[in-house]
């Protein structure tokens, strides 16, 4: 049989997005660091690989994430993407055994049916002809769900859906056509040769009955490889790009890789692999004020366009409510404040003046506490945690009651990197110097850059939740449980942006009634008050942080607890129930039973290192 | 000169015929709540840098308003971005934003140094 016409266009376009992806995937490997290449050279014949292949097919093939968002969308992207896996794999195996070979080229498996012209009458072929009539079905029914989608996201579980540009448009359609063209194909060529199987010939009968199918395959089938080719034409720039770059990534990200505060091959790989679901957009607060074009997906999209503004890049509160939803599972945190060291890197400070002065002085000392500068905002809870070292009898040095530069993590957040290496330099060798082996931080902003960029080795980094649970631990710490029904807050910072969700619990379990709520830990709110976003003004933050208070006033509870001086400090000025912090809570507790038992003055001053007793002098 | 012992004051004065006056409006443009700044000296006080260095947010408004770009400058370098002056701050504006856009704008506007 001679070679149809209408295959040709198919093979230039696979032909086309083959070399394209071999090419574009070449270069985004070869822009990896060099420990990452060895990385992943060190990798490829590991366990590693066979768990990003486990990987592969249950999230880019099964879609489990977003099953669990909600199962008619994750059923709709399973029935297109193992759908059609299946349809190609199966369709090969259709081919191998009809033809006896496996040396066939693709398009004799993609267009199969076409070149049978009798009726199958091999059992094998006839299952696996039936087989594939029922994938086409399944892939067909996400079809239709995919369209419906479009025109009622809300019945899927999506509040909102993206906004689509051209070149997705294009891609968009030519996909829907496929399917539906390659079974009207099918169905035409069963109706003409009688070579079809369960679905495709009493549909192709059908069809012979009031249409000229003998006339009408060329065409029909000319129309489904059109769509084909169409569809790898505009792939490289559509958002259909993330079909191929997501199990890149995925290898990649088994392998170790991530994203290093630079603009590299990977954080390519990272932005390519949207696939512009928009399930970021749902979870994203800023929507509650009405910003609609700064999420995620939108400043992806403006990085692959190149025409990302300041505007969109900083108004964004980096709470990482979008990072767990993301069924790529990008870090898009980690990605964002890449592009804003990109964005600023050409208007670093330099600090010159932390050369000299207080900024270098430090005591030696076992215990260092550091409240950080929006703890000095909330002084409540510097008092309560002095009071609580007191308690314990703990010996420290309090190191930022004066003098003392911040930890760079603000600077950090908006992409101040070379500034903030400054910084964390200058406090980096002051913690150093004091021989401590303990840092005892109460602000989660800090808290993340001294346990990630500090590279204090040797030195136990905690956050005061962490550590009052060490010291309720070993009997340090009286325990008094106060009837006081309380509603956890988890910081961005400490919480999705540190992994600490249990120890403020486990305390606050201990010292009061803790009631658990809807949107807690991975799903907790912001509160509106984030370093991250310089571009929304006060009452936008004040709207945002209603909002999220309103969420926990349901539960009526008696105060609520958060493990922030940030969070504390925005909750409080709403003025609608007490706030406090979590080294508050125990204090009052603790303060509630020494009254009881015997009364006493609970704020030991020698237990404090200061300054004045030992280091100007040094200087 | 004969000397007599009286030391020579710097020049202050401030020619606004040769005022430039494009970097404060971008950032007025671009951060429209810095209009109602009313010199209170909250985040003055309350500054992270200023406690370490002579650094003062209340004279750099001032300086921006002057015109005074090439002092402005070696100025807004101090700062640590901590974000307490945005939090003391009566009329809530957003002063991080406000450092951000007069160091990114600066670039453009810097004077040639004499």
């Amino acid at each position: 049989m001679e070679v149809p016409s209408f295959i040709w266009p198919f093979t230039i376009g696979l032909l086309f997005i083959s070399c394209f992806l071999v090419i574009i995937i070449g270069i985004w490997i070869s822009e990896l660091s060099r420990i990452d290449k060895s990385r992943m050279i060190h990798s490829i014949f590991t366990r590693k690989s066979l768990m990003a292949i486990r990987e592969i097919f249950m999230e880019s093939l099964l879609h489990r994430k977003i099953f669990r968002k909600n199962p008619l969308l994750g059923y709709m992207h399973m029935s297109l993407a193992f759908g059609w896996f299946l349809l190609i794999v199966v369709g090969h195996i259709d081919a191998y055994n009809h033809f006896h070979t496996l040396s066939i080229p693709a398009y004799k498996a993609i267009f199969f049916r076409y070149f049978i012209t009798e009726p199958v009458s091999s059992f094998s072929g006839k299952i696996l002809a039936a087989t594939m009539d029922l994938l086409l079905v399944f892939v067909l029914s996400g079809v239709i769900l995919a369209f419906y989608k479009r025109l009622n996201s809300k019945s899927f579980g999506m509040a909102k859906t993206t906004k689509l540009k051209v070149g997705d448009r294009i891609a968009l359609v030519s996909l829907w056509l496929i399917f539906p063209l390659r079974f009207f194909s099918e169905s035409i060529t069963a109706g003409t040769h009688h070579n079809g199987s369960i679905i495709s010939q009493p549909i192709g009968n059908i069809l012979a009955s009031f249409l000229p199918v003998q006339s009408l395959e060329t065409p029909i089938w000319w129309a489904y490889s059109g769509s084909l080719t169409i569809f790898f034409l505009a792939l490289p720039v559509s958002r259909y790009m993330h079909i191929p770059i997501e199990v890149v990534l995925i290898f990649l990200r088994n392998y170790g890789i991530k994203v290093h505060k630079r603009i590299d091959g990977y954080s390519r790989i990272q932005v390519y692999s949207c696939s512009r679901c928009g399930i970021c957009l749902d979870s994203c607060q800023m929507t509650h004020v009405d910003i609609k074009d700064t999420q995620s997906v939108y400043m992806l999209k403006h990085i692959r366009n190149k025409n990302l503004t300041d505007e969109k890049l900083f108004n964004c509160l980096l709470c990482g409510r979008c990072q767990p939803d993301c069924p790529v599972g990008l870090e898009l945190n980690e990605l964002r404040i890449t592009q804003r060291i990109e964005s600023t890197k050409e208007y670093n400070s330099s600090y010159e003046y932390l050369r000299n002065g207080n900024a270098l002085i430090s005591p030696k000392t076992e215990i260092i506490y550091f409240a950080g500068c929006m703890t000095h905002l909330t002084p409540s809870i510097i008092k309560a945690m002095k009071e609580i070292f007191a308690v314990a009898g703990v010996k420290y040095w309090f190191m930022d009651s004066e003098k003392t530069a911040c930890c760079g993590r603000p600077l950090m957040l908006v992409g101040q990197l070379e500034a903030a290496k400054k910084l964390i330099e200058n406090n980096r060798e002051r913690i150093l110097k004091s021989g401590a082996k303990k840092l005892i931080v109460s602000c989660p902003i800090c808290y993340k850059v001294f346990k990630e960029d500090y590279a204090l080795y040797g030195i136990t980094v905690q956050h005061h939740s962490e550590y009052l649970l060490d010291l309720m631990a070993s009997n340090r710490l009286p325990i008094n449980k106060m009837p006081m029904k309380v509603i956890y807050h988890d910081p961005c910072e400490l919480g999705r942006g540190s992994g600490i969700y249990h120890q403020p619990r486990l305390l606050l379990d201990e010292y009061s009634e803790l009631i658990s709520t809807k949107s807690e830990k991975e799903t907790a709110f912001c509160c509106g008050g984030s370093l991250a976003n310089i571009k929304i003004d006060m009452t936008a933050r004040n709207q945002i942080r209603d909002k999220a208070l309103d969420n926990y006033l349901r539960y009526n509870p008696d105060s609520l607890v958060t493990a922030c001086p940030l969070c504390k400090k925005t909750f409080t000025k709403s003025h609608k129930l007490p706030i406090f912090d979590i080294s508050e809570i125990i204090h009052m507790a603790i303060k509630h039973k020494e009254e009881i038992t015997e009364p006493k003055s609970l704020l030991k001053e020698e237990y404090i290192i200061n300054l004045d007793s030992i280091g100007r002098k040094a200087h | 000169m004969k000397d007599f012992g009286y030391t020579v004051i710097k020049q202050r004065t401030i020619d606004y015929d040769q005022f430039d006056g494009r970097l404060l409006k971008e950032v007025l443009e671009m951060e429209p709540s810095f209009k109602v700044c009313l010199s209170c000296g909250g985040c003055t006080a309350t500054c992270s840098a200023g406690d370490l260095v002579s650094f003062n947010i209340r004279r750099m408004n001032l300086m921006l308003r002057r015109g005074e770009t090439f002092e402005l400058e070696s100025e807004i370098e101090k700062c640590m971005l901590c974000g307490k002056c945005m939090l003391v701050c009566p009329r809530g504006i957003n002063l991080r934003n406000v450092i951000m856009l007069i160091k990114k704008s600066i670039l453009k506007f810097k004077p040639a140094k004499t």
